[in-house]
């Protein structure tokens, strides 16, 4: 690749590995001209733990707490994606209660992201406060999760061949009724990134990505939907979803704003689908008996908050698999960040780094 | 006006209840349901094994000759596997988490049965 | 062995007008996976349309191992071939954005290319 002839004299600024907006450590090089961004080189492998290697001394059960803890925002569809692909390999059907209350705590994981991640972009541009009450929000969430699954990060709910442990009833139908104030609150936040001149000016116009683009990068979740195209791996009808009722969040402007807004509808999305979920619960039991080791291949594939992850397994009878392989939305899209960032400001650079969701331990687990 | 809009929040923290708790003066009740820490009841342990195949990180050691579970709490990961792994109900998941460590090393349970 | 999927051989020096093909009508690229297999390494390309995933399989020997790389028609397969060097040792050629291994910088020099116990 030839560079082109150069004008202006153009500085190189590392960005990161430790930055204060940035959740996770991922680095980049920054090539400025004056204040513009021309081009920008990342580099990854900070926190590469090489979990996908541990296939080998694991067994296959024992796999599910280390899937699990690939990530600890998006941890529970790690496990769930995991248990999902040697199902499909072993040809396990896993019982109706036991794939809704994974619906059920999907969602609650894909609320308490993205609440996560308004925070952070909150205070991207600067606005600390509502920073604090995207999180005050949050932990109400993070509360239901502990009590129902036992623990606030890492779920540990699910298991080859259904879930662990079981929610009863009552308390679900507590939950539904806790669901609604919680919601109201958050619409309150949700008006002041809408409506605040200062979130608009920060959010309005940046990080444009044409759908074009998106789907010649590879882009997914979010990024890919804010900028018009309607993909959301929810269709393809894993877990309970067949039975929910939910059509993608999709928004067509391509910029920061865009692309918060769809996260912001999909929190309200979310908050429905949890109501529809504990609605049509059904009774029975939560898990089969699991016999043998699986034998096959097979691509797994769940909406995370941050897009479609992918799971590859590939087993040969054996109790240990031959190979774990989980492709994470963040690695889907950091090629898009990279062309976001030319041409912007370099001020605008956090914002915009942010706005993919990057969950770089995700990405390189 | 939408220069007000987190007016409402903003008041809503002024004249509310803080959100924060002032610990360690109150401290939070666990849910019944928290995964807090791994109790060994030792009077029905009958050296079976199958605690110790099934942890992940292998926190757990059973030592029959000299009649001893020993748990290294810093490596147990709290998922539950021996608990559900245990056919003669000897472990369990309380929801209390365990007291702080003072020192690395294994926690060492005598067993007494037989 | 059962797969459910649809996985398709390939040869490795076909891949790149495959992908052209797939990128002519309208297929993403989703991931690229190598996976250590007996003597071989078996390189997984997955594309996705709508609902659809279509997979091809290539295989290269171990030893030297060599793959022409897909990022003519899909740039962004660069992170993900510049991955699979670091890890397995596999070489790419004609890589757009080639970081000459260090994307991931590990203590050991290809960890994933040796299989801790016999396949």
């Amino acid at each position: 690749m030839s560079a082109p002839t150069q004008t202006k004299p153009r500085t190189i600024v590392p960005f990161g590995p430790q930055h204060p907006v940035l959740p996770e450590p991922i680095h980049l090089d920054l090539v400025l001209e004056d204040e513009k961004v021309v081009d920008a080189i990342p580099t990854i492998g900070f926190v590469h733990r090489g979990l996908e290697k541990l296939c080998e001394k694991h067994d296959f059960h024992k796999m599910t707490q280390v899937a699990e803890r690939v990530c600890g925002i998006c941890s529970f569809m790690h496990g769930m994606g995991y248990c999902q692909a040697i199902e499909t390999v072993m040809g396990i059907e896993v019982p109706a209660r036991a794939l809704f209350l994974r619906t059920f705590w999907a969602e609650l994981s894909r609320v308490h992201s993205h609440l996560l991640w308004l925070g952070l972009i909150a205070d991207a541009f600067g606005f600390e406060s509502l920073f604090m009450h995207s999180w005050r929000v949050r932990e109400k969430i993070l509360d239901i999760i502990e009590e129902t699954s036992g623990g606030r990060v890492i779920f540990g709910s699910c298991k080859i061949g259904g879930i662990r442990r079981d929610v009863a009833d009552d308390i679900l139908r507590r939950i539904r009724r806790e669901l609604d104030p919680i919601e109201t609150e958050f619409r309150d936040i949700a008006s002041v990134f809408d409506q605040d001149p200062t979130a608009k000016r920060r959010l309005r116009g940046l990080g444009a990505l044409s759908r074009e683009d998106a789907h010649a990068l590879g882009a997914v979740g979010p990024t890919a939907r804010g900028s018009g195209i309607d993909f959301d791996a929810r269709k393809l009808g894993y877990a309970a979803y067949p039975q929910l009722e939910f059509e993608p969040v999709v928004e067509t402007a391509g910029d920061c704003q865009a692309r918060c807004s769809v996260r912001i509808r999909e929190i309200h999305q979310s908050f429905d689908l949890l109501r529809q979920a504990i609605d049509k619960m059904p009774a029975g039991a939560i898990e089969v008996p699991v016999k043998g080791n699986p034998n096959g291949e097979y691509m797994s594939r769940l909406e995370q908050p941050r897009g479609e992850v992918g799971y590859y397994v590939k087993g040969d009878g054996k109790k240990n698999l031959g190979r774990f392989r989980v492709r994470t939305p963040t690695f889907a899209n950091i090629p898009a960040l990279i062309h976001m960032l030319k041409g912007c400001e370099f001020a605008d650079v956090p914002v915009i780094v942010l706005t993919i969701d990057p969950c770089i331990s995700c990405a390189e687990r | 006006m939408a220069n007000w809009s987190i007016s409402k929040l903003v008041a809503r923290s002024a004249v509310g209840t803080p959100a924060t708790r002032r610990y360690p003066f109150t401290r939070r009740e666990p849910f019944a349901a928290t995964r807090g820490h791994v109790r060994f009841a030792e009077d029905t342990c009958v050296f079976c094994n199958l605690c110790a195949k099934v942890c992940p990180t292998d926190a757990i050691v059973v030592n029959r000759k000299e009649k001893r579970w020993m748990i290294d709490r810093r490596k147990c990961i709290l998922c539950g596997a021996c608990t559900e792994s245990c056919r003669k109900a000897c472990l369990f998941l309380e929801n209390a988490p365990a007291p702080p460590m003072t020192a690395a090393e294994w926690e060492r349970i005598r067993i007494e049965t037989e | 062995m059962t797969t459910v999927q649809s996985i398709e051989p390939v040869g490795p020096s076909e891949m790149p007008a495959r992908a052209a093909a797939m990128r002519a009508s309208g297929w993403r690229l989703m991931q690229i996976c190598a996976t250590a297999v007996g003597p071989d390494f078996e390189i997984l390309y997955s594309f996705a349309k709508g609902r659809d995933l279509q997979n091809f399989r290539a295989t290269v020997p171990r030893e030297g191992a060599r793959l022409p790389s897909i990022t003519g028609p899909y740039l962004c397969a660069f992170l993900y071939e510049n991955e699979i060097h670091d890890l397995f040792g596999v070489a790419f050629d004609g890589l757009a954005i080639d970081f000459g291994g260090s994307l991931l910088k590990t203590r050991v020099k290809n960890p994933f290319a040796a299989n801790a116990t016999p396949a």
